[in-house]
């Protein structure tokens, strides 16, 4: 998902006019998508991303309740921190302050996917594919988890860039460095 | 199976800037939880913070204070002591793996270091250079479970061979940020915390650094500990609730004592999370009963320190590491009479106890959990 596009492997699922903000986009997205889940409305915008990106990547596919979620991005959760920071000089709003993190976009997926599985959020200045490549064969294989969600979700400015890439045992791209990357990079132009 | 071994550590905290200092702390039930007021909490809160001058002087040794901001300088002085113990150490080819869950969030505010040190990647950047690792660090913020997710990630790394051996260090600062947002949620106490306790009213903030070497190369000393098993999970049922069957935290342990190949009777001590919230410390129960734990000899470190979020799972790690090598089991300071629904075995006074297997567990915002099994390796 990216200046208000968004796609699922090559094809365009849907997109905005880019003179709409974050929330409008967020908000057309979730209708076009019929998501359905009021709890949405609730999120931050790292959260309302997450949701959208992993129900287009979960479309037609059955999840197991194991499948790991290895996400990653470069400004954490500072879109919502400045929104704290903000707020400290009135009265603290604990529905902010609870989006303070950046895992909890792990949690938001977990709770609507019904996924009990392994979480790690990486900190990262860019995309690293070499790390995500490298823990999800460490988790399929040494742990014997079923599948892994990886990628990317980077919120900064009201800019994001999210790159979510599902991995299991079948499939028809096999998993490497090199092969996710250039994934990445195809989406992001 | 490569094994994974806990070698050199350090916590820089309120009770003292290295292991010793804070070892002999926790066996004398001292706290470092003080009672502070200021502008913004006028009613003050209890938390246990790290005095900036205390830590200026004793960073003057490594490095200019001036340039560092307090959370780098504890985490710095973490990784210096730890190499100081290991100075024959390859730097080229060990991993540095960072945890913390706001890093210089204080930097929002106004200062006099640039701003861009707010981003975590930088803070990962500043400790790469002061030291010169040559290896990326890899920097982990997951809540109140990042430390353990650290070691575990480690331990994960270097069993598939990625490096032989890594540095992870955690740190988090008593922030207005922080301390305003558990403020909002009226989870903080104004007294000193009491994990598990049927007086409990909720936590303390605390601030901290800890750093610890692990590495699969097998060292001299016979007495060492290993780290055999860990495993999380997520409760998929609240962001900042925990589940009320403990869903999360029960498969983190069974799936953790799977991959050690040990049953819960085997355990000899559970270093548990214990924040002294009301939910928190009653899931615990409920996961550790569940566990077949109840017997267990427990604690919680959190009436010593405060929550000392991203640093806690290392930093209590390592006390559960030397607890196991002493054979020490330390008090579960502040607790009166248990305060949760199913029965807990905590410790309530210093005791001498020959150890074996400990069990670590964590619990974090986004319902997140973690378990750790770490072992004492006796000369086999």
């Amino acid at each position: 998902m990216k200046d208000h596009r968004i796609f699922r492997g090559k094809d365009q699922v849907f997109k905005t006019e880019k003179s709409l903000d974050l929330d409008q986009f967020l908000k057309a997205s979730y209708k076009k998508l019929e998501i359905e889940y009021p709890k949405f409305h609730k999120m931050d915008g790292l959260c309302k991303l997450g949701i959208i990106a992993s129900e287009i990547l979960f479309k037609n596919h059955s999840i197991s309740s194991e499948t790991a979620l290895v996400f990653s991005n470069s400004a954490s959760s500072l879109e919502t921190d400045k929104k704290h920071q903000q707020g400290m000089g009135g009265i603290v709003s604990p529905a902010v302050f609870v989006y303070t993190l950046p895992n909890i976009v792990l949690g938001e997926i977990s709770i609507k996917h019904s996924l009990q599985s392994e979480n790690v959020f990486f900190i990262e200045n860019q995309f690293n594919s070499e790390l995500l490549t490298d823990y999800a064969e460490v988790l399929l294989e040494a742990n014997k988890i079923p599948a892994v969600v990886c990628g990317w979700i980077d919120l900064k400015n009201a800019e994001y860039d999210v790159f979510l890439c599902l991995i299991s045992k079948q499939g028809e791209i096999p998993l490497s460095n090199e092969n996710l990357k250039q994934t990445y990079l195809l989406e992001n132009e | 199976m490569k094994k994974i071994y806990l070698l050199e550590d350090a916590i820089i905290s309120p009770l003292g800037f290295s292991t010793e200092e804070n070892l002999n702390a926790a066996k004398n039930e001292r706290s470092g939880l003080r009672f502070h007021k200021n502008l913004r909490f006028p009613e003050g809160f209890c938390a246990g913070i790290i005095e900036n001058e205390l830590l200026a002087d004793a960073f003057l040794k490594i490095g200019e204070a001036t340039k560092f901001t307090k959370l780098e300088q504890m985490m710095l002085l973490a990784v210096s002591r730890v190499l100081e113990k290991n100075p024959k150490i390859d730097l080229s080819k060990t991993a540095l793996i960072i945890s913390t869950t706001k890093g210089n969030i204080d930097l929002l505010k106004e200062s006099s270091i640039p701003e861009n040190r707010v981003y975590l990647s930088e803070l990962g950047k500043v400790i790469k250079d002061f030291f010169g690792f040559q290896l990326e660090p890899i920097v982990i913020s997951n809540a109140c479970i990042s430390g353990g997710l650290a070691l575990a990630v480690a331990k994960r790394f270097i069993s598939a061979g990625k490096f032989d051996q890594a540095i992870v260090v955690g740190g988090d600062l008593v922030s207005e940020f922080v301390l305003s947002g558990f403020q909002s949620f009226q989870a903080m106490s104004t007294e000193p915390c009491r994990p598990f306790s049927i007086n409990r009213k909720g936590i303390n903030l605390g601030e901290a650094a800890a750093a610890i070497l692990l590495s699969s190369i097998k060292p001299e000393d016979p007495n060492i500990i290993s780290l055999i098993g860990e495993a999380s999970a997520n409760d998929a049922n609240h962001i900042s609730g925990p589940s009320r069957t403990g869903e999360g935290l029960y498969k983190s342990i069974q799936n953790a004592m799977r991959e050690a190949r040990i049953s819960a009777k085997e355990i000899d001590y559970l270093s548990a999370h214990g924040t002294a919230t009301g939910y928190n410390d009653e899931m615990e129960a409920i996961a550790f009963t569940r566990s077949g734990l109840e017997n267990v000899p427990m604690n919680s470190f959190k009436a010593y320190y405060g929550h000392t979020l991203g640093a806690s799972a290392i930093l209590e790690s390592i006390l559960t590491k030397h607890s196991l090598l002493n054979d020490e089991l330390y008090t579960s300071l502040n607790f009166d009479e248990i305060g949760v629904s199913k029965p807990l075995n905590v410790i309530g006074s210093f005791e001498k106890k020959e150890l074996r297997f400990a069990l670590k567990t964590a619990s974090g915002f986004g319902g997140c959990n973690l378990a750790l099994v770490l072992k004492k390796e006796i000369n086999e």
